[in-house]
Formats: structure tokens, sequence, C-alpha cells
């Protein structure tokens, strides 16, 4: 979720009236922003960089306020103010227009094929006569912060560049060339540099560097120039410093580029509506023609105002409320979304989306944002009348019924993580090329080693319990009913879960007989009889037959039948398996697929 | 004399005496102190049979060498009776009396005597005053037979010093009748045995008194995880409410289903290898209901079912890669697409606890893999206050009877709720959930019936384990890193807040 700062007086004095910390808090709450962190830049380059440096900083009080990641018309004290100014009606939403210059010439972007390989999309807009003061200056350079962060996702997607238009002349270019081909003064230097040594110069820069790799290895790179030759930018890097804006500057050239269209369009229409209310001609924004690689010409920005209908009987029924259509138009008004009843008898409702809200795309939306405008609080409370018998999953009434069972048996419920290291289920348990690291779900972006694979048995999470926990008095004897995961080629994902009971038991002798007599437990209260004990119930009871297991200790290791099929292994851990996980006394284990016992 | 029968006498001269010093006793009954103190100690365990009061006296004795000094007189008396009226040579003077040299120091500090060294054939000791007495000896006396009193506080520490006196402590016992005092001793039993029952010999038996003080003996037994006793709770209240158990056995998921299906765009960051955890092996899944994906390509790239879409250029290669689900509500869309597959629509409430996987940055409450409890109602004409409904009902059965909604915004949810619950123990407002009306974007490619509406919730079973459980930091709750102390110390974890 993005977080804005603005500066608490200017947020009151542009809103016309002052609040208590609560009540902007609650307003706050209520429009669906979230009030995070009351600060300063002192406080806060106090907190980032120590008191020394923070000395004549200002300790004007600053507003870090959240914002829904879907409100790119909030990213900046104007839209915020604008939005909250219309849902308080202090007044109407504005009406953004396209003028096109007064003699008529319109600005154009010329888009050469060449771009079609590395960043085919360009949009453009001109804003006229233009006052900045500091702040907005700085609003103006955060909000394409923000953009390309949000929206442009680190400018991937879509990068911003602005450019005095007094200092440059028209048509433009967005071509795409190859780096030694480049080279011109960047934003902030004195002297030329080829596109090749700004990719080397940036490669330093703490900011810029994260953006390099998304045209470094491109043949060609991205570059805008004016009629002259002059470059405006090398998107998505860098602008040129010759075109760049000032707190003086009266026109300005905001350019697009971008890899997804209509993010493009989005980001620009919210740029210039979010800052048309500085120009002489309040709300208006100039267009710019892009005539595309395939000669077709697209005026930009659209700043379309799209129309959607709803009926109130519709919103009513998604909401649980009763409203008439005309209090639900007076409702969406608040919200930016100017709505006239079009049929007071149907209760139909004409609601006109702005292109500030880009986040409208259904009439979902439209009643998310009556809801909003209504007030939560304002809504009655039902419960569903939906009638439904409730169930569970057999493998969870099963497992819910046995961890109380095997608490009562003396064994302790541990919860580890699913995820571990390839080590875990193979160097560790002695199973280097077995089916217990074979069979291990492979993860591809593992933060750390902890996070390689999905587990494929429950002993490594056991045993690393019980090292967590030597300082324990002996035995230490706990135990997991959880699901391992195992690849498997006839599922759709390639890979299954699989529940199963592991249980340890860590002793100064190993114990095997406890670890037995649990198997013995679990199979009584799972009603499996022990087929020594009766050859009728030979094949349909359980049995422990002699197994090898690297992970066991050799001739200390059995499989378990049940029905005549192998459910598990029990058995005294190998001595390596002990010191692989820091242990120092013997310890018994067993395991059991549980799976059998529930599915028939 | 055995043990009993000293502790019998012992009870008779404290039932002549009513109070009577140990020291007494002991010079009464002519054993050694130590036996009678053994005797009182051993009549003490009988219960209020005697009262006790331990006494430490200090008390001035003559050493033994005091006791030769009282004999013989002090060394620096003898020194000066030795001494005639002429004098005497000093080499033959110490010759004359044992201890001479001690005696003659003293003789000659005390001013007793005096020497001239510059007399014929060496040094003469003289009286330097006449009929002097043993003062030494006097005051040995006088301590020997008690009369402290007599000897000033300087003398004592003198005394001492000399080694001829010494203070000594004397602990002894004073002893008084108690409430149950008895001549004849009956020792109280330690517990009822089966024998007493059988020959009813517990009718005349006294018993020993419990103490209430000590703790009990614990039992032994195992124990159950602390979450997954909340688990239990939850997974009660849920089928309490009429829900049903989705099968979430299915770690591994498709992007398809735990993104695209649930109309998350590809390009959204929750798609980030920074947030989602790929797998290379088994990397793609491509076994979908075709006309199904065909319907969410065309919502997302083109919109439809009333909505502008995201418009931009989907990609079945990005829909193939698996992942380790982001959330249980890949299930939950698993679950709606059967539902609308059905020949009637019926409606449903579906419910789920389980592992959940997230790339995130680690710190003290998050971690890569947490339980995410998921509650599900489909149904026709479904509302927004229907949810905040079923909402107040699930978190009153929790504990938790305030409850504010504040609007959120969550890719797959309109409108979405973020929920707070007043927390009375911590007196303020805590987000508890997030919830909200599954987007038709949705719900219709499935083929669900337009007026069907599906609210849902989601949280964490961790955080409102750790509030209840007042942990601070995940780890201590889950993992292999906990403490088995804190498992087996773990209430029963009734949620009530």
């Amino acid at each position: 979720m993005p977080t804005i700062g603005v500066n608490r007086d200017d947020l009151f004095k542009c809103l016309g009236e002052t609040y208590t910390e609560e009540g902007f808090d609650e307003l706050c709450f209520q429009y669906g922003i979230e009030l995070d962190e009351v600060t300063s830049e002192k406080e806060q380059i106090e907190k980032e960089q120590g008191e020394s440096k923070a000395v004549g900083a200002s300790d004007a009080v600053i507003y870090k306020i959240d914002i829904p990641a879907n409100r790119y018309d909030l990213l900046c004290m104007e839209g915020l103010v604008q939005a909250l100014k219309v849902f308080l009606k202090k007044e109407p939403a504005p009406n953004y227009r396209c003028v096109a210059p007064i003699n008529g010439v319109k600005q154009q972007i010329n888009v050469t094929p060449s771009t079609q390989q590395i960043r085919p999309f360009c949009v453009g807009a001109v804003l006229r006569n233009i006052t900045f003061t500091k702040e907005g200056y700085e609003s103006f350079i955060d909000l394409q912060d923000k953009l390309h962060h949000n929206i442009g996702r680190r400018r991937t997607l879509v990068s911003i560049g602005t450019h005095d238009l007094d200092t440059i002349t028209g048509p433009f270019t967005y071509d795409a060339q190859t780096p030694a081909d480049i080279k011109f003064v960047s934003l902030n230097q004195t002297k030329e540099h080829t596109a090749v040594e700004l990719m080397e110069l940036y490669s330093k820069d703490s900011h810029l560097r994260a953006f390099l790799p998304i045209i470094q290895d491109s043949p060609v790179y991205p570059i805008i120039r004016d009629s002259k030759g002059v470059v405006l930018s090398m998107p998505p890097i860098i602008n040129g410093d010759h075109s760049k804006i000032k707190l003086t500057t009266k026109n300005v050239l905001v350019e697009i580029t971008a890899t997804d269209l209509t993010k493009a369009k989005v980001a620009l229409d919210t740029i210039v509506t979010m800052f048309s209310c500085h120009c002489e001609d309040k709300f208006a924004v100039e267009p710019v023609d892009i005539v595309c690689h395939d000669g077709t010409v697209m005026e930009t920005p659209s700043l379309s105002y799209r129309q959607e209908s709803v009926t109130a009987g519709n919103l009513n029924s998604k909401i649980g409320v009763d409203l008439k259509a005309e209090e639900i138009a007076e409702l969406l008004t608040k919200m930016c979304l100017r709505s006239e009843v079009t049929n007071v008898e149907k209760g139909e409702i004409l609601v006109t989306i702005p292109p500030t809200r880009s986040d409208v795309i259904h009439a979902c939306d439209i009643v998310e944002d009556c809801a909003i405008a209504l007030g939560f609080d304002n809504i009655v409370q039902t419960f569903p009348r939906s009638v439904t018998v409730g169930g569970q999953q057999l493998s969870m009434k099963m497992s819910e019924r046995l961890r109380p069972e095997l608490a009562g048996a003396g064994f302790t419920e541990v919860l580890t993580f699913s995820l571990c290291s390839s080590d875990d289920v193979g160097k560790k348990m002695r199973q280097v090329g077995k089916e217990m690291e074979n069979l291990a779900v492979q993860i591809s972006n593992p933060a750390t080693l902890e996070f390689q694979v999905v587990r494929t048995s429950l002993l490594p999470g056991l045993l690393k319990t019980v090292a967590s926990n030597r300082k324990m008095p002996l035995p230490i004897k706990i135990f997991e009913i959880q699901e391992v995961v195992l690849k498997d080629n006839s599922r759709e994902t390639g890979a299954r879960n699989e529940r199963r009971i592991g249980a340890v038991c860590y002793n100064k002798l190993p114990g095997f007989e406890v670890i037995h007599g649990l198997l013995d437990r679990i199979m009584q209260i799972l009603e499996v009889k022990w087929e020594s004990n009766n050859p009728e119930y030979k094949g349909k009871g359980y049995c422990i037959k002699s197994a090898e297991d690297p992970s066991y200790f050799p001739g200390r290791c059995a499989e378990i039948y049940v029905r005549g099929k192998v459910v598990g292994k029990l058995g005294v851990l190998h001595p390596e398996v002990i010191s692989n996980f820091d242990l120092v006394c013997p310890a018994s284990a067993l395991e059991i697929n549980l799976e059998s016992f529930y599915m028939s | 004399m055995n043990g009993d029968s000293l502790q019998e006498c012992v009870l008779k001269q404290i039932g002549k005496y009513e109070a009577v010093d140990s020291n007494v006793l002991a010079a009464a009954l002519e054993v050694d102190h130590q036996a009678i103190v053994g005797a009182i100690k051993s009549i003490q365990c009988f219960g209020d049979v005697i009262k006790v009061e331990p006494r430490n006296n200090k008390k001035w004795c003559v050493t033994d060498e005091g006791k030769l000094v009282i004999k013989n007189g002090s060394y620096e008396y003898n020194i000066y009776q030795a001494v005639p009226t002429e004098g005497i040579l000093q080499s033959e003077l110490l010759q004359k009396v044992s201890n001479a040299k001690i005696g003659f120091s003293k003789a000659m500090s005390n001013k007793m005597i005096k020497v001239d060294k510059k007399c014929e054939g060496g040094a003469r000791v003289f009286r330097n005053q006449e009929d002097l007495k043993d003062e030494t000896w006097s005051n040995l006396v006088a301590l020997q037979n008690g009369n402290v009193g007599q000897v000033g506080e300087k003398v004592l520490a003198e005394l001492k010093k000399r080694k001829l006196a010494q203070e000594v402590v004397n602990k002894s016992f004073f002893v008084e009748k108690g409430e149950a005092f008895t001549l004849k001793l009956e020792k109280p039993e330690t517990d009822l045995t089966a024998q007493m029952i059988q020959d009813g010999s517990w009718k005349t038996k006294t018993f020993k008194e419990y103490n209430y003080n000590a703790l009990g003996a614990p039992p032994a037994a195992g124990h159950l995880h602390p979450l997954m006793k909340v688990r239990s709770a939850y997974r009660q209240i849920f089928l309490e409410m009429g829900f049903t158990e989705m099968p979430t056995n299915s770690f591994v998921e498709s992007s398809f289903w735990n993104f695209d299906a649930l109309f998350q765009p590809q390009q959204h960051p929750a798609r980030d290898a920074h947030d989602t955890f790929f797998i290379n092996d088994p990397a793609i899944s491509t076994k979908f209901p075709q006309e199904y994906l065909e319907r969410v390509k065309t919502v997302h790239s083109k919109g439809g079912f009333g909505s502008q879409g995201y418009r931009y250029d989907w990609k079945i290669d990005e829909a193939q890669k698996n992942v380790l689900r982001t959330h249980t509500t890949a299930v939950s869309a698993r679950m709606l697409y059967n539902l609308a597959q059905q020949k009637e629509f019926k409606p449903v409430k579906y419910f789920s606890i389980d592992r959940v996987f997230r790339n995130e940055t680690l710190d003290a409450t998050h971690l890569a893999e947490f339980q995410q409890v998921e509650g599900v109602v489909a149904d026709r004409s479904v509302t927004l206050g229907d949810l905040m409904g079923v909402l107040h009902e699930f978190f009153r059965k929790l504990g938790v009877h305030q409850l504010r909604f504040k609007p959120a915004y969550n890719p797959y949810t309109e409108p979405s709720m973020e929920v707070f619950g007043y927390h009375s123990g911590l007196k303020k407002w805590v987000e508890i959930g997030n919830s909200g009306v599954f987007r038709p974007e949705m719900l219709r490619p499935m083929g669900l019936p337009e007026d069907v509406n599906v609210i849902a919730w989601g949280l964490s079973l961790e955080r409102p384990t750790m509030i209840k459980l007042g942990i601070d930091n995940i780890r201590d709750l889950v993992g292999h890193k906990v403490d088995l102390q804190m498992v087996y110390d773990s209430p029963i974890c009734q949620m009530d807040f």
C-alpha cells in the first residue's frame, strides 16, 4: 500500500478546515485511507540518519497517509484535497477538458518502428501556463516517483518524463537507437555521455541502478528527441538536462513511454488531472498527437468521461439497504462520480466516471463508492438467510480426533514449518538420491536456505524442535499431524499433499518400545488389530516387518503394514542423523501416512 | 536409654516445670545437651505438643590455661613473689619460676618490678612496690564463680587477649507446653493406607497435616500446541454456524487458480518474486478447464460481464507458473468454479484454516508461512449488510463484541472492508481481518448466475493467538525454535478478547 506524506497545515489550509488528529483520523477511516503516522521532516531525519543530521530541518507536522493501491488519484496533495473536498461537499468535482492550443497546432510525437522491440508505447500532453509554488513543484516530482513505483511497477511498465516545453522545439521523435549512437547531457550532469557511458555511470547510483536492467541488454535503447535533435529523455532511465523543469517553468510537456498502453494512459490522465489545477485555464489540458509507428494518429490524453448506467434496485440489493435513486445519486456525487437519475420510476441512474477514477471498471466499484459515501456504520447488519449444513473434511476430522489421543499418550504436539532446506530432507536425513530428497518440490526464489524445498517428511522438523529444546528434561516426546508435499505427475499441479503422523522420542536410551507402544496405541484407537495375535487377522490388521532405511540404525527399523500395505516406518534413528541435527542422545521415530485410514 | 524414652523423660520434665531451658533439662536428666536438643526436635514432629523457642546465651568462661593460673597464681605475680627485697639478678630470676618470660614482661608493664641495668654482675631486678595482690588471679576466680560484674570490660578484653578467659555462646532451647501437650507420644501417619481402611485402624490414628502451600505433582501427559488449539476453536465456530470445510490439501497451486481466476492482473505486485514463492520443479501446470480459461483471459484483457477489464495482453505462460499458494482463496476459487458447474445452484457456506506462503521480508510478526482462516458464503442476493452481520456473529463467538469496518482495496473483492475489533484488554481498535464481496469479474466467468453474490473474509490464525497469549515474536509461537515449556504451559485458549 503506497504512503504519501503531506504537510498538515497546508492540507488543512487547502481543505479550508482544521481538524484534530482524531478528527482527521476518523475522516480517513470513513473514506478508506489511513492516517498511518504523524511526524515531521526533523523527526524523520533523526530516525533515519541520527540527531546531528536533523539540525535545522523543519519540524512542521507531516501526516503520513496510506492510500489504497488502486487510487492513483490520491497519491499527491492536489488529488487528496480534491477528493476530500468533494466528499465533504465543499465543492463539486472539477470538469477536466482537453483544449487545443490557440493556434490550433498541437505538439506531436512521432513513434518510430524500432521502438516496438523495446518499449512500444508513448503518450503525451502539455500543461500550459502553469504556476508552480515550491510545494506544488515538489509534489509534481513526488507524484511521478509514486506513479513510477506503483502503476509503473518500478518503471518496467510505465515511465514518465516532464520537460520545459519552452526549451525545446517540436515535433518530437520517440525512437530506439543503438546505445553508441546516443549521446547527450543527462539530468544534473555537466558533460555529454554516450548511453553506454551513462549505464556505467548510473550503475553506481543507488537510486537509478535498479532501473538499468529494464533496457540494459537490449540492442537498442529508447530515446526521445526534439526536432533539432535535443535529447528529452532516455526512458525509462534518465531525462536530458537541457529540458529539465524548474520552479519558473511555464509550459510543461509530459511524455510517457510504456510497455502497457492502458497503464500509460492512466498515468498520463493522473498526472495532468492532478496538476491542471495549477494552470491558468484551470483543469484544461493541451493534447498531443501521437503518430504511431504504423502511421495512425492518436490524440492523448483522452480524459474520457465514461458513463455507466446502474439501477437503485441493483445497488440496494448488493448493499442491503433501501435508498431512493436521488439519494444514491447524491452519495455517488460525493465520490467524484457525478450521477443523475434518468428514470425515477425504474430507479435508473446515469453515473459519469471521471478520468481520475481509473479504478472504477465495473458497476460493483460504483456499489462500493455508494456504500462508502453512505458510511458502513449506516448499513443495517443482517444474517444471510442461506440454509446450509456444516461439514468437515475427513482428513481434518481424523486429525482432530487423533491429536488429543496422542497428547493423552504422553506426546506433545509441535508445529513446524512446511518449508525447509534441501539438506534437511536429503543429506541430514541420509536420504541423498532417495525418494525423500527426490520427491521434494523445489522453490525457485528462496530468500534463504530455509525455504529451498517443501518438506517430504515430518521428521526433520521434529528433530530440529528437539535440538532447540535440549535444555528440557528427558525424555522429550513430541508429535505432529500435518501434511508433507510430494511431486506427483498424476496431479494437475504435479504435486500432492499427504497427511502424516510423525513422532519422535528422544532419551538416554533409544526407546524403541516407547515409539512401538505409540504405534500400538494409534492402531488400537483406529481399530486396527495386531496380526501376530491372531492368524484370523492376517492381512486385515497391522504388523511391523524388519526393513532397511538410511535414516535408521541398521537392524533397528521396521515397516508398518496395515491391511497388507506399507503405511510408514518406525525405528531407532541413525547416529549420523542424530549428529546431523546437533543432537547427542539416541532417538526413536515413527512416521505414518494417514490417508489410507480415512480414504477408502 | 533409647530415643523414645528420652523423649518421654523430657516430656515428664516439661510437665513438671511447665517451661524450662534445655540446659536445665540436660543437667536434670544428666544427659548431654545435644541429646536433649535431638529429643526436643523429634517431639516437635508430633505437632503442637511443645512450644520451642531458640535462645542464645553468652557466657564468660575461664580457659584451661586460666584454670592453671587459678591453681598456680598468675605468671607476673609469681615473678613478683620471686623478687627478694634486695633484688635479684635478672638471669637468675628468669630461671626461678615457670612461664618466666611472660610473667616478667607483664610484671614490667604493670610496673610491679623494675630493672637496674648498671649493677655489678648484670642487670638486677627489684620490687617496684611492696605488698601487691595477684589481681589477675582474683579476676579469674571471680569469672569462674560467675561474678562477671566484678570484672571490668577492659580487664575482660585483656584476659581474652591473653587467652585466659573466653566468651562462649551457648545455644539452647526454651521449651513450654504446647496446645496438644501429652506425656505419651504417638507418631501421626503420613497418609491413609489400604491396610488402615481394612483393619479400621484409621479411626484411632492421627494424620500428619498436609502443606497446602506447596504445588501438586504435575500430571504425566503430552500437550497440544496452542495454535492448533486455537484452530480447533475456530473450526468449532464455523461448524456451529453451518459452514462446510474446504479441501485445502494442495500447497502447490498454479498461478491461474491462485491469481488469474481471482481477477488479479498478471502485473500485480503480489505476483512478484518478492511476494510469492515460485516453483522450479514441478514448474508449471497445464491442465485447465479450457472454456473457463478463455473467459478468464477475456475478462482480464478485454473485459466483459459489465467490466472494462484490465486491458492488457494476458499470457498463458504466466498463468501456468506453479506457486506455493499465497492464500486459501485459491481453494475457494476452485470450490466456487465447481459450484457453478452444478445443474442447479444451491447456496453454500465454506470455510478453511490452513497454511499459506509469502516470500515476504521476515520480521517479528511475519513468517514465510502462516495459517489463514477463511469464510465464504455464496447465495442469491447476499448483501454487504449480510457480510457485516455474519462477521459480527463470527467474531462474537470469539468474544469480540464491537466491530468497525473500514473501506479497503483488494483486487478480487469489491466492496472490500478491513475489520477492526475493539480489544478491551489493550483498550484500542485492532485490525482483525479482511473481508469483501467477490468481484463479478471473478464469479461470472466461472458460470455463476448474475444474482449470486459471494461474500468472504479472511484473517491469520497467528495474530489473535499472539495477542491472546501475549507473545510478541511469532517465532515463539510456531516453528521448531519454540520453547516446549510454552507448549506445556499454554492455556486452553478460549479466544475471548
